[in-house]
């Protein structure tokens, strides 16, 4: 893949919808949405659990799982269509340009399998190196990931590492072919508080080592406020709000952002009281008519209830609210 | 006392309830869905159904009753099914070697396999839950020697223990005893050999169950925890035993067949299909295959629909493996 | 690794043990041996003389003891009814049960096995769909009945299917016994001659048609935990060939619980060659059983029950030694306790 075009986004989502039929009708998990990922650019997406921000991960990597399916929208990398290639073809591009990191490191790698084994087995998939010279490559991207003693953990098996040595594996099998993208699906949710941030660095440096775009998906605002360049907020299947990272922590626009904002303590920030967002996220079979986020909206009026509000550009940031209906740059919506 | 009448009155009340709210769920439910989704599974019920019912009714059903010595005619013996040459239009399917048509001996046959299938699976059941609530509950020895007895039998496949048990009852019993209560030695045989299951799915939940406060709570207000148990513990694993029972009652009807057709199991003067099959494989090589094929292509028929209808429940109930 | 084998070995003389104590149990406490050895002409006297003979008065443990030294060299003593010693009974029909069965279990495992992975990875293919309705045929139809069929169809009938569809399409297959043997030192071999290979057809076809069915819906079912898991999608999201993916990775996964019941299976197959044995006749174990429980040998029934006990064993513990090389986690976790349940 060529890197054409300077100003095309590496990555452009437009309109995805994603949908799980059921034997009681089709449930709509990701309900048309859109963003892009500069080349080099951290994207955080952040949103409650079934949100939709890890089948949207999944949809960009061609992984859904049946009966999951991407039902509209596309899905460029590169400016090349790869949401309808063939399997083998996606399969090409999958860990050569898009590369991708799991939550739970202790089931992500195979059991039966010595570390190297599947890190030499990732490399030869990719490249025309040498048996050796995979394991040369091996050895060293387990070197920069941080292994100690890597000659020797290289011929270990996974549960010969403990949690966070895991991720830092998951991490370099990610990176085997250095991709231009890579999705991290909640990389830090299941180790122990001391060593997300270490994994966080991690990812962060190599990221820019390598040039690779990050699509960090997580439900942690912390850390998508130290690493991201810019976030999407998604709630009920839709982004209901995006922008620079800085303007979206500092100056949420949608009340669902300055919900998912007040219940974490900002340092620096003096806030009298830690707010919380009264009652859960919606079914995905039972979203309210208008805005999804009506019925737990601390300003919702008679319109949040009536119809769906879109995307809008408020200054820097764009967000779906109908608080925002009389922004003056009205014509700057992305459908 | 009259504390102890209200809350056997509030137990009552509350399986009552019970009972609708599950009723009203089923028909709502996922499970009657899918049924009326699956033409396999109404098909294998209706089935089941028929067999059951038309062994119920055997005497109304059959056309002739094989155990009436005054309506079997030797001169009757092997004839074939009548849409075969020398067919004869008062037996359908043919008569056996002792002139008894077998449709009639097929019907009275499933009704003895079914009675000892459904027998052996019903006491299989409630042995199993039974162990499996007190080794859950109780824990400590009881539940290792119940457990350990279980790894070991499960060593051993269930044809063989019944064969077993079986062939011990006849070297315990005297041959007169042995003809008499041979149902009830078949069901313990057989029942003996099945109750594994049941067991080790009931005592994981009771463990679960065990260390509930609700538990602690009924004790505290002196209701025998084992009783409050049953209740909160039988509603989870309803499910499970109802998958279990129904291909064990497959299992238990095939077990049955092949002791009866060893010549171990169901005595020839009140023949299961089993027994049918045997006494029938003799005439085989004498070209009367029908005395032996009706009763399999029955056995079979009636196992298969068994197991479409256990496969579906098991699917319907664990959405995970679907 | 030796402390595990080790821990399995005791394991395994633990079972064997009860095993014993119920045959001894059979064999001394179900009716009255004596009464079982002699005739009806024996005065008191004589059966009391028999009785300190035999030990039969002695201590519990000391009897138990004595049963399991004699079983361990082999003597099982006196058939009641062939006035014979077990031990060479047993030997006239062990070869013919052990050929039956590992043709059976090659059948059953090198067909069982590729269509259990094939329908797992082609989930809603076509001849996915007949292998499974096929595979519950196979489970609801049983062993004995399909002994019947096969021989109907190609015993009894098939000349005249020949006879009707005008071509050779069914052959005539033997239907009863083992054909001629060839004796290799005290084994019978029926793998040496062209009418004891034929004899082996379908015998061994009815007996491994339902742990054929039995492990390929356990292989798939295992195939598709597998392809659930977060490191089959990791691999699939590393770019990874399906090939690698399913075979390198699932196949391999899916074999440390198939190993498991896979060998129980087989077991199985041992135990339930007596049926297919009284179906074609078939001068085995199972038959010498069977018979022995309609006449009440009672040492004979014993000593099968030793006999089938320790093949269970032996195949348990072979079982958990490959289930050992294959998962390096037991390997690892030398404190693990014993037990994959």
């Amino acid at each position: 893949m060529s890197r054409t075009g300077t100003n095309q986004p590496l990555l452009q989502v437009e309109n995805l919808r994603v949908e799980i039929p059921g034997r009681r009708g089709t449930l709509v998990a990701v309900d048309d949405i859109s963003f892009a990922i500069g080349e080099g650019e951290v994207l955080g997406v952040v949103g409650e659990s079934g949100a939709g921000k890890s089948l949207t991960g999944a949809a960009v990597i061609g992984l859904l799982e049946p009966p999951c399916r991407i039902a509209g929208g596309q899905i460029l990398f590169d400016s090349r269509r790869i949401d309808n290639l063939p399997y083998e073809k996606l399969r090409r591009i999958r860990g050569r340009h898009i590369g991708m990191v799991f939550q739970d490191p202790l089931t992500s790698l195979n059991p039966l399998y010595t570390v190297g084994r599947q890190l030499t087995e990732t490399i030869l998939t990719h490249s025309d190196l040498s048996e050796k010279g995979a394991r040369k490559r091996a050895l060293e991207l387990l070197q920069e990931v941080g292994i100690p003693a890597a000659e020797r953990r290289i011929d270990q098996y996974p549960h010969e590492f403990s949690g966070g040595m895991r991720q830092r594996v998951v991490i370099a099998l990610a990176l085997c072919a250095s991709p231009r993208l890579i999705i991290a699906d909640e990389p830090t949710t299941a180790l122990d508080v001391s060593i997300q941030a270490q994994i966080i660095t991690l990812l962060k440096r190599l990221c820019r080592d390598h040039g690779a775009a990050v699509m960090l998906v997580t439900h942690d605002m912390g850390v998508i406020a130290e690493t991201a360049d810019r976030v999407a907020v998604m709630y009920a299947g839709r982004i209901v709000e995006i922008g620079p990272v800085a303007d979206v922590v500092l100056r949420a626009r949608h009340p669902y952002t300055e919900g998912l904002m007040g219940s974490i303590p900002l340092v620096g920030h003096d806030v009298d009281r830690l707010t919380q967002i009264d009652g859960a996220m919606p079914r995905l079979n039972a979203i309210p008519a208008g805005c999804a986020f009506n019925p737990r909206c601390p300003k919702a009026f008679e319109r949040c209830r009536q119809a769906r509000p879109e995307l809008e550009t408020v200054e820097a940031t764009e967000a779906a609210c109908w608080l925002y209906e009389e922004a003056p740059e009205r014509s700057g919506t992305d459908g | 006392m009259a504390v102890g009448e209200n809350q056997q009155a509030g137990v009552r009340r509350g399986f009552a309830t019970h009972l609708a709210d599950g009723v009203r769920r089923f028909f709502h439910g996922d499970l009657w869905h899918s049924f009326t989704r699956s033409p396999v599974v109404m098909v294998s019920a209706v089935i089941t159904v028929v067999f059951v019912a038309s062994a119920i009714f055997a005497p109304l059903v059959a056309p002739y009753d094989p155990f009436d010595l005054a309506s079997i005619d030797l001169l009757d013996s092997e004839i074939p099914p009548i849409w075969i040459e020398g067919g004869d239009p008062r037996f359908l399917l043919g008569t056996d070697d002792q002139g008894r048509g077998i449709l009639s001996t097929m019907i009275y046959g499933a009704r003895i396999s079914l009675g000892v299938g459904f027998a052996s699976v019903l006491f299989a059941m409630v042995l199993g839950v039974g162990l499996g609530l007190l080794s859950g509950y109780l824990g400590g020895t009881v539940d290792a020697i119940i457990m350990r007895i279980a790894d070991v039998q499960l060593t051993f496949p269930a044809i063989l223990i019944a064969l077993l048990i079986d062939g011990l009852s006849r070297t315990v019993l005297p041959r007169d005893l042995h003809g008499e209560i041979w149902f009830y030695v078949l069901v313990l045989a057989i029942g003996l050999s099945f109750w594994v299951q049941y067991a080790r799915t009931v005592r994981g939940s009771a463990m679960v169950e065990r260390s509930k406060e609700y538990v602690q709570a009924a004790q505290v207000i002196g209701i025998p925890p084992l009783l409050i148990m049953l209740r909160h513990v039988l509603p989870n694993v309803m499910g499970p035993v109802l998958v279990i029972a129904t291909i064990n009652l497959a299992i238990a009807v095939i077990t049955e067949a092949t002791l009866s057709f060893l010549g171990v199991g169901v005595p020839p003067t009140s023949p299961s299909l089993g027994t049918l099959i045997r006494v029938g494989n003799d005439f085989l090589f004498s070209g009367s295959w029908w005395i032996t094929i009706f009763p399999g292509a029955a056995l079979a028929i009636l196992v298969l629909a068994v197991n479409l209808l256990g496969d579906w429940l098991r699917d319907a109930l664990n959405p995970k493996l679907r | 690794m030796i402390a595990f084998v080790v821990r399995r070995l005791l394991q395994s003389i633990g079972v064997m043990l009860a095993v014993g104590l119920i045959a001894f149990s059979l064999f001394n406490y179900v009716g009255d041996p004596i009464n079982n050895m002699v005739g009806q002409d024996t005065t008191l006297e004589q059966r009391q003389e028999l009785r300190e003979r035999l030990g039969l008065d002695d201590p519990f443990f000391v009897q138990y003891g004595r049963f399991l030294v004699n079983a361990v060299q082999g003597d099982f003593g006196i058939s009641y009814r062939h006035r014979r010693p077990v031990a060479d009974l047993i030997t006239e029909r062990v070869p013919a049960t052990l050929e039956l069965s590992f043709i059976a279990a090659v059948l059953a495992l090198f067909i069982g096995v590729p269509m259990g992975v094939y329908t797992g990875l082609h989930r809603r293919g076509a001849l996915s769909q007949v292998f499974l309705s096929v595979s519950l045929v196979g489970v609801s139809l049983p062993t004995f009945l399909i002994g019947i069929l096969l021989i109907l169809v190609f015993g009894v009938m098939s000349q005249d299917i020949n006879a009707a569809v005008g071509f050779y399409l069914v052959p005539q297959l033997p239907t009863f016994g083992r054909g001629d043997t060839v004796q290799l030192g005290w084994w019978s071999t029926g793998f040496l001659t062209k009418s004891g290979l034929l004899a082996l057809i379908l015998p061994s076809i009815t007996l491994a048609l339902f742990q054929m069915t039995l492990i390929m819906r356990l292989v798939r079912s295992e195939m598709l935990e597998v392809l659930r898991t977060d490191y089959i999608k990791f691999a699939r999201a590393r770019g990874l060939t399906n090939r690698a993916v399913n075979f390198g990775h699932a196949l391999k996964n899916t074999l440390v619980p198939v190993i498991t019941i896979t060998g129980l299976q087989l077991g199985s197959i041992i135990a339930f060659s007596l049926i297919t044995e009284q179906v074609f006749q078939w001068p085995g174990m199972g038959l010498l059983f069977i018979q022995a429980i309609n006449e009440v040998d009672i040492p004979v029934m014993a000593s099968y029950l030793m006999m089938i006990g320790f093949f269970f064993v032996f195949i348990n513990l072979v079982v958990d030694l490959l289930y050992y090389v294959v998962d390096p986690r037991l390997r690892a976790d030398k404190a693990v306790s014993g037990g994959h349940q």
